[in-house]
């Protein structure tokens, strides 16, 4: 019988697993956020480039907005360092007594950044 | 107290797929690196702006430079980046659609929905992978 992995939103928010869950959760959002922005942008590219639909052009319009350029380039972001993080993890197992610390540097690494590159869109969005 | 005795591991989709997901992920990281690297090194004497940059690290195709003022395009479009950019769209689609596949098995039970969310992943692995390559070679 394998582990059951089956978690709602709301037990997420209720399980009270820290640093660790949050990380795990947000991974898993993070993914699934890119997927979609990827898949939307090769169906996009292939539309406009080689048959030069408007619909290509719609869904261009969809995900270069503000909004949801932030929530990508977080889940980028994120999806990368915390993966980096488990791959270290992994590589070295003796590291995971120090997982919730672990959790703590990764925020240290991704908020800067993060802040960084939505200040610098953000800037750029209100001068037009 | 005994550790408990571990079963050898052996040569399953899921086993393969976890290696698969961490050498893809490295690889994907290492990629980005090399484009921000490289980005710089082709283009920071001229006008490459920070997005442009940073477009550039996600996905090293030439369209992505077209905001910025790049004097000729020959470094830019060419067959190593087409072999980086193929690179890239196979590992990213194969990783982030095994990711896909990991959470239908968490949430689904087997029976038809199962099988026809599974059948619904790969075909949209198929479909992105090739599509994306297509694009590239356009391009």
């Amino acid at each position: 019988m394998a582990l059951s992995r089956k978690v709602g939103l709301f037990e997420v928010l209720k399980y009270k697993g820290g640093g660790p869950m949050l990380a795990w959760a947000l991974h898993r959002i993070s993914g699934l956020g890119i997927i979609i922005f990827v898949t939307l942008h090769v169906l996009a590219s292939f539309l406009t480039q080689q048959l030069g639909s408007d619909l290509g052009i719609f869904i261009n319009i969809i995900y270069e907005s503000i909004y949801f350029q932030l929530f990508i380039v977080f889940c980028a972001i994120f999806h990368g360092v915390n993966g980096f993080r488990i791959i270290l993890l992994d590589i070295w197992p003796r590291l995971i007594r120090y997982q919730k610390e672990s959790t703590w540097l990764e925020w240290i690494v991704i908020l800067p950044l993060y802040i960084l590159t939505a200040y610098i869109m953000i800037r750029r969005f209100l001068a037009g | 107290m005994r550790s408990r005795v571990m079963p050898k591991p052996s040569w399953n989709l899921e086993y393969l797929m976890w290696i698969f997901t961490r050498i893809s992920g490295l690889t994907l990281i290492l990629l980005a690196v090399l484009g921000i690297g490289l980005g710089l090194i082709m283009g920071a004497r001229t006008q490459l702006d920070l997005g442009t940059l940073m477009r550039w690290a996600f996905f090293p195709n030439s369209n992505h430079v077209l905001d910025s003022e790049i004097p000729d395009l020959y470094l830019w479009a060419n067959g190593f980046w087409q072999i980086i950019q193929i690179l890239a769209v196979a590992f990213a689609a194969t990783h982030g659609f095994n990711g896909l596949r990991v959470i239908v098995e968490d949430y689904s039970k087997p029976g038809f929905w199962q099988a026809f969310l599974r059948f619904l992943v790969f075909l949209l692995w198929i479909f992105s992978s090739l599509v994306g390559i297509y694009v590239i070679l356009g391009s």
